[in-house]
């Protein structure tokens, strides 16, 4: 194992450790242990986009919609699970025990009453069932990813025709989610997941317990990436990035191994995004929107491309700083003339450092370590 | 005047019916005129209107609006202000009482009116009648029309006939002239009349079906129980158990925690629940429901049909002819108006592509920012129109304007930052993204997050109305006009000026064309600008049917892109190609699911991506060195 993957788990061991203590000894509150959290899956999410990205040479603009995607499906089985319990609460105070057929019924005006239904769409048809739901994390996504990555690289769309390919596959998926029969509750999105259905422990437990999750997760993401890369596969993916028509002609098919990259970084990072929606609570398509994936692109160059610790380590500057900005924590400087209020600015600061570290400094943060 | 009214009345009565002075009619009816109420005027009304005086209609017309008065002395004067004059117009001393009758009182004083106002000398009020009466029409204006029509022959007058005798001449035989006289018109007030004729109603009986059928319903189609529900609004069969009904039976029926034997915990499936009510039916505790094949006995004996409204078959058979040569007609206009649609959102996406057939199809950059140059552009025309309140004339100013504003922001960004770039075409992606999150957000911090108003021109509001079918506004013709302009400047640009040529070599090989003396930097530079440009007079374009706000342009970028990569990359007529393909395919598909646009872009992405699959290059794509890698 390399040095620089032993750091990084000694690492988050080490934050996961503090935060926990601190978190105990009421240092920081519940919601910035969601905030952490949070950040620790769009790590996650990061450290695929740049096995994909930075090792395999595939700028997919379309990986967030893989993160949201696994978000809605963990997301169905929450709000199943917790209105089934409503529900069944409500039914008890009647004269005779509620029908399963009564109870879905409640279920479905309950869950569907905001797009105008009452009926249970077929894609919700395992939604009472955590397992069913769980393997359905991993296989929506990786499905979706298989056979987009198939028909793409079969016809060998690459470059920035693929990033194009992969934006266009995004938006149609957030503009199908966006319509209120499309069964996932439209514009709505699925709300309430930060309650643990038949958990009664409080907000500041469970809160952790998805951290720890996090954290996990991230460990195991980054390890098996770390894998990948580490041994020859990672040489060939290395090697597509850089000649791809060398590699084809030396007898690799690199249709394969592009195609499994994509599906595995797909998995990783719909599991990421079934551990995010959990602790943000609300999951809507407008997660889905292209903007999502360019923004999960950015923090990769920023943090630097080729290095899984940079990817780690973009996500985490550029989104805790996006939120510290954006949570309107920051002071705003005042020129006399005109104040400089972050809320408004930070948007305008964070293109700017866009636009520069990729003009010069190509190798991003992740860079300087070297 | 008192003791004139003895001599009038004698006069009036002396006269023969249809001649009686309006004074004399007003002065008998005078307490129900001074009072009137909207149940009891109606024969007033219809005797002012037949006395045959030509002063009828001006008094009608007065008392309908409250300019009818009576004199202390109770002669009725037409007011005006204070001023009153007699009904013949002469001028009156004395004070004046205003009539004000109610607006019901006023409805039927229109109504009566209407016969005037069809022979009326002045045209604009025979049209104003005319058009009150379709409108709303009734089997009464019909002898008034043709009493009217003999008067004074009119086409629209001719029309308006038989438009009221397809409904409501007694005589079946004149009915069906009248719609056949129409022919395939698509009118929307001939098909508002006949469509009336095949109003139908579901009915079941258990012996034949009378009336005028439209056809005979078997019971699968109905199902069975809307079926069972209309034999039981017809009263033929007993009303049907509900779930509720049996479930407030049982509940009624709980003794001790049991129904009928069964203990309430176990009734928690529909077929313990049925058991529960059948061992309650056989106590005699409910009365019996049916059962399923009592229903399927009803059902059996009984026959469903639509029956038409309208009793006459010979009418119905003739609307349902003239109706249907009607909607064929109208389908072939909705595919022409839809072909205008088509035809209109392809020029708009190919405004938004064609800036970008030159940075990203001749240069291969991409401009990420490209939204936020349409976005600029807008704007600009914003703000023009903040200076220039001549709609026209600011439109005038903002489009070169415009295209100045972007130019100079294209070159910027081309020599700070793409040229850098040009090696590393993924790297552009990102940061022209960065420059486009910063371009978005300036202009929120500017302009605010509310839509601006870029209001169009008189003279470009409004649509061209062929037909009652088939419309288009003329905004879209002008963005359609502009798309076209744009392609004949592309054509001559790159074709047939020294710039073209100089882009097109710095483009296929760069190092040659600069040993030819050609400075690739300088020609990359006005290439990207020229782009921009154009992104910018497509920002005010787009701003004018569209709200100007900073994601303006993001709505576009994606479309944009498809539609210079599925027309081909680096062909102006591939873009075009591509433009026609995406308008012609959304509208298509909103066409066959019309309630929702959304799903129209999501399969037509879809389409895109497998597209691509059969043709990786695009509608038209170019072979040889020119196409490159």
């Amino acid at each position: 194992m390399r040095r620089s993957t032993l750091i990084f788990l000694a690492l988050l061991a080490l934050s996961t450790a503090a935060v926990t203590v601190m978190a105990g000894g009421g240092l920081i509150s519940t919601s910035f242990v969601k905030t952490l959290g949070m950040t620790l899956c769009l790590c996650l999410a990061a450290v695929a986009m740049d096995l994909v990205w930075g090792y395999a040479g595939i700028l997919s603009l379309g990986h967030m919609a893989f993160f949201a995607l696994g978000g809605y499906m963990i997301g169905m089985w929450l709000m199943w699970a917790r209105t089934e319990a409503i529900v069944v609460q409500a039914l008890s105070g009647q004269p005779l025990p509620p029908t399963a057929e009564e109870i879905r019924q409640g279920i479905g005006g309950q869950i569907f009453g905001v797009v105008g239904t009452s009926d249970i769409p077929w894609i919700w048809s395992f939604a009472h069932s955590l397992p069913l739901q769980l393997l359905l994390v991993v296989l929506v996504p990786g499905l979706l990813a298989a056979v987009f990555g198939w028909l793409a690289f079969r016809s060998r769309v690459t470059g920035v025709y693929l990033s194009i390919l992969t934006q266009a596959m995004t938006l149609a998926l957030a503009l199908y989610l966006f319509q209120n029969d499309s069964g996932l509750r439209g514009n709505n999105g699925l709300s309430g997941l930060q309650n643990l259905p038949g958990v009664s422990a409080p907000q500041e437990v469970t809160a952790l317990w998805l951290f720890w999750a996090s954290a996990l997760a991230l460990a195991g993401g980054y390890l098996l990436a770390a894998w990948v890369v580490g041994g020859k596969f990672g040489s060939v993916i290395r090697a597509i990035r850089d000649d791809e028509q060398r590699v084809r002609f030396l007898g690799y098919p690199v249709e394969g191994f592009k195609l499994f990259v994509f599906t595995l970084t797909a998995v990783i990072a719909a599991i990421a995004g079934a551990l995010y929606y959990p602790q943000a609570g609300i999951i809507n398509p407008a997660e889905m929107m292209p903007i999502a994936s360019i923004y999960l692109a950015v923090w990769v160059a920023i943090g630097g491309r080729g290095r899984l610790y940079g990817a780690v380590i973009g996500a985490a500057v550029v989104s805790l700083l996006s939120s510290w900005f954006t949570g309107g924590r920051a002071p705003s400087i005042p020129l006399g003339f005109y104040t400089i209020d972050w809320v408004d600015w930070w948007q305008v600061l964070l293109g700017l450092a866009f636009v520069l570290v990729t003009l010069l400094a190509p190798k991003g943060i992740g860079g300087l370590f070297r | 005047m008192r003791g004139l009214l003895p001599l009038l009345l004698a006069l009036v009565l002396a006269l023969p019916a249809h001649a009686q002075n309006v004074a004399a009619v007003l002065d008998v009816h005078r307490d129900q005129i001074e009072k009137p109420s909207r149940t009891s005027i109606g024969p007033v009304i219809d005797a002012l209107a037949a006395s045959g005086d030509p002063l009828a209609a001006t008094v009608l017309a007065a008392w309908e609006d409250r300019r009818l008065g009576v004199l202390e002395d109770g002669t009725f004067v037409l007011t005006d202000g204070d001023a009153a004059t007699s009904l013949e117009g002469q001028p009156v001393a004395g004070k004046a009482t205003v009539l004000r009758p109610n607006a019901g009182v006023r409805g039927l004083i229109a109504g009566a009116l209407v016969q005037f106002q069809l022979t009326d000398p002045d045209p604009a009020a025979r049209v104003a009648a005319i058009d009150a009466i379709a409108r709303n029409p009734s089997a009464d204006h019909l002898p008034l029309v043709r009493a009217a029509l003999e008067k004074s022959p009119d086409p629209a007058l001719e029309r308006l006939e038989r438009l009221l005798t397809l409904r409501f001449d007694p005589d079946p035989a004149a009915r069906v002239a009248a719609i056949e006289s129409f022919g395939s018109s698509l009118s929307l007030d001939v098909r508002a009349a006949l469509n009336p004729l095949l109003a139908t109603a579901r009915v079941a009986t258990v012996d034949e079906p009378q009336g005028n059928i439209a056809r005979e319903i078997p019971v699968s189609e109905l199902g069975r129980v809307a079926a069972y529900d209309l034999l039981v609004q017809a009263g033929l069969a007993p009303a049907r158990l509900t779930r509720e009904a049996a479930q407030q039976a049982l509940v009624a029926h709980i003794q001790n925690g049991q129904v009928a034997g069964i203990p309430v915990a176990s009734l928690n499936t529909q077929d313990a629940r049925d058991a529960a009510y059948s061992a309650l039916e056989a106590s005699g505790a409910v009365p019996p429901a049916a059962t399923e094949d009592e229903v399927d006995a009803a059902l059996a004996s009984a026959t469903f049909a639509e029956i038409y409204a309208e009793p006459e078959a010979q009418v119905t058979d003739a609307a349902r002819a003239a109706l249907r040569g009607i909607d064929a007609k109208v389908g072939a206009m909705q595919a022409a108006d839809l072909a205008m649609d088509a035809v209109s959102l392809a020029s708009i996406y190919f405004l938004a592509a064609i800036g970008l057939a030159i940075t990203f199809g001749v240069m291969r950059v991409i401009n990420m920012a490209h939204g936020e140059f349409i976005m600029m552009g807008a704007y600009t025309g914003y703000v023009v129109q903040q200076v220039v309140p001549n709609y026209t004339l600011s439109l005038v100013v903002a489009l070169p304007l415009a295209f100045l504003v972007t130019f100079a922001a294209g070159v910027v960004l081309e020599r700070l930052v793409i040229r850098h770039l040009y090696k590393r075409p993924l790297e552009t992606l990102l940061a022209t993204f960065g420059v486009s999150i910063l371009l978005q957000q300036l202009a929120k911090n500017i302009f605010g997050t509310q839509a601006r108003p870029l209001t169009a021109p008189d003279w470009l509001s409004g649509s061209l109305v062929i037909n009652d079918v088939v419309a288009i506004s003329w905004i879209r013709i002008a963005i359609l006009v502009l798309a076209l302009l744009f392609l004949g400047l592309y054509l001559f640009i790159m074709r047939r000026t020294r710039l073209g040529l100089e882009v097109r070599a710095v483009q296929q090989n760069p190092t040659m064309a600069a040993s030819m003396g050609i400075s690739p930097g300088r020609i990359n530079m006005l290439a990207f600008g020229l782009g921009s440009g154009i992104a910018g007079i497509a920002g005010v374009a787009i701003g004018l049917f569209a709200q100007v706000t900073s994601e303006i342009g993001q709505q576009y970028i994606v479309q944009s892109f498809m539609t210079v990569v599925v027309g081909g990359v680096g062909s102006i007529f591939g873009t075009l190609a591509g433009a026609a393909l995406i308008g012609f395919l959304q509208k298509g598909i909103e066409w066959l699911n019309p309630s929702n646009t959304l799903a129209a872009q999501t399969y037509m992405i879809l389409f895109i991506i497998v597209f691509i699959q059969f043709r990786p290059r695009g509608i038209i794509a170019l072979k040889g060195r020119a196409a490159g890698d």
